[in-house]
């Protein structure tokens, strides 16, 4: 009768400690902590060239992270890329003449959109177009850029 | 001097697909006790015990030191790049991708599939199956179905086990020792592990192989020629077949689930 009792008691500790394994990896590891599913409110913006972004990336006001992007779709007219941005709804008193940027964290780090606030009175709501936006650093491009200035300079020499 | 080549290999065809078909047979009748198994849980707690508690200290002490070696290697490797931070990433993303599930159904078949045959095997060469006939109780149902039941529930277990305690070893190198800072370890490691496409995945794919293992010790010992010689071979065979298996399988989950 003990045996068994101990083996139920056994059983019952390695469930638990199953159940709490899976629960830290959801909870501590995984992004279910950061996703947050309280309410958003979604902006639009278009960029010439959105780099290495990825749905998912991370936004930021002042390095703080208050958003995620949630589409990326190329336009057909302008030939830009529209950039959905959901931003946290605490956050409704954003200028609507804010400056969005593409930076990449570090030198080989994921691309992010940086928000630099501006001056204006009206704030951005739901279904806001941000006009000022500055596109990626594609590294290709600036050493291009570079190598011919580079080979200007020589020239003339 | 030709046919006699090809009756072999015939001979051997044949063979393999008798056994195959009879491995599905017993899948079949096993599966079939699983209703039956709800009126005696007592069974199954007593198998959950033997594959599952009696696996956790190997499983837990394996999943510390593959964390922790992670994090060394992960660690000389990202220092050259400046790229330490991502050191959580790694470690976590490699232990709950792959080698989580994969050590613990390699581990599982070596510590527990391989007691399995040995169990059912000398069972079935003293003759206790027929001895379980003569009394109207289905061998199958009454000894078989438990213990497949109890590997699908406890894999999944041990292999979240493996994975949380890799990871929390994995931290203790990274942070403790190497000085990766706390936050940029544990941040980015959330934000790189997706709840879906990882850890559902990963549990998919523990529970994938909890299976396979089960079936294969539970039919090796069911099938086995019931001599002493026999069920060593069957326990070898059971070993072997498993680790193949969890290998074979963990490439086509992968590329399935982390394909395109």
């Amino acid at each position: 009768m003990k045996a068994i009792r101990f083996i139920e008691i056994a059983v019952g500790l390695f469930m638990a400690a199953g159940f709490v394994a899976i629960f830290f990896l959801a909870m501590q590891v995984s992004n279910l902590s950061i996703t947050s599913s309280d309410e958003t409110f979604s902006v639009t913006a278009s960029f010439e060239n959105v780099g290495g972004l990825k749905v998912r990336a991370p936004i930021t006001m002042a390095g703080v992270r208050i958003g995620r992007v949630s589409n990326i779709i190329a336009d057909k007219t302008t030939f830009e890329a529209i950039v959905t941005l959901d931003i946290d709804a605490g956050f409704d008193q954003i200028p609507d003449d804010t400056f969005a940027k593409i930076y990449t964290a570090g030198l080989l780090g994921e691309q992010y959109i940086g928000l630099d606030p501006g001056g204006s009175e009206e704030y951005l709501s739901e279904g806001g177009f941000l006009e000022m936006t500055q596109s990626a650093l594609v590294l290709e491009e600036l050493i291009s850029k570079f190598m011919f200035d580079k080979a200007e300079d020589n020239a003339f020499e | 001097m030709i046919l006699d080549q090809l009756q072999r290999l015939g001979q051997w065809g044949i063979a393999f697909f008798e056994r195959l078909g009879r491995a599905h047979l017993l899948l079949l009748q096993m599966l079939s006790g699983t209703f039956g198994l709800l009126r005696r849980p007592s069974l199954l707690t007593a198998q959950l015990f033997n594959l599952g508690v009696l696996s956790v200290l190997i499983i837990t002490v394996s999943g510390l030191f593959v964390g922790m070696v992670l994090a060394l290697q992960g660690y000389y490797v990202l220092a050259d790049f400046g790229a330490e931070e991502s050191l959580g990433a790694t470690v976590a993303a490699s232990l709950i991708r792959e080698l989580g599930p994969v050590v613990t159904g390699l581990l599982f078949a070596g510590r527990a599939g391989s007691a399995l045959t040995a169990e059912i095997g000398l069972m079935k060469a003293t003759e206790q199956f027929s001895g379980l006939e003569m009394m109207a109780v289905d061998p199958v149902k009454r000894i078989l179905t438990p213990r497949l039941i109890a590997g699908l529930i406890s894999v999944p277990l041990l292999a979240s086990m493996f994975s949380a305690i890799g990871v929390l070893g994995g931290s203790f190198i990274g942070v403790g020792l190497q000085g990766v800072d706390e936050g940029a370890f544990w941040s980015h490691m959330q934000s790189t592990i997706d709840l879906q496409k990882d850890i559902y995945n990963s549990l998919i794919k523990s529970f994938i192989f909890g299976f396979a293992c089960t079936w294969i010790a539970l039919f090796q010992g069911y099938d086995c020629v019931p001599t002493s010689e026999g069920v060593s071979r069957a326990t070898t065979r059971t070993v072997v077949h498993s680790a193949l298996a969890v290998l074979g399988l963990d490439f086509m989950l992968t590329a399935v689930m982390y394909g395109s």
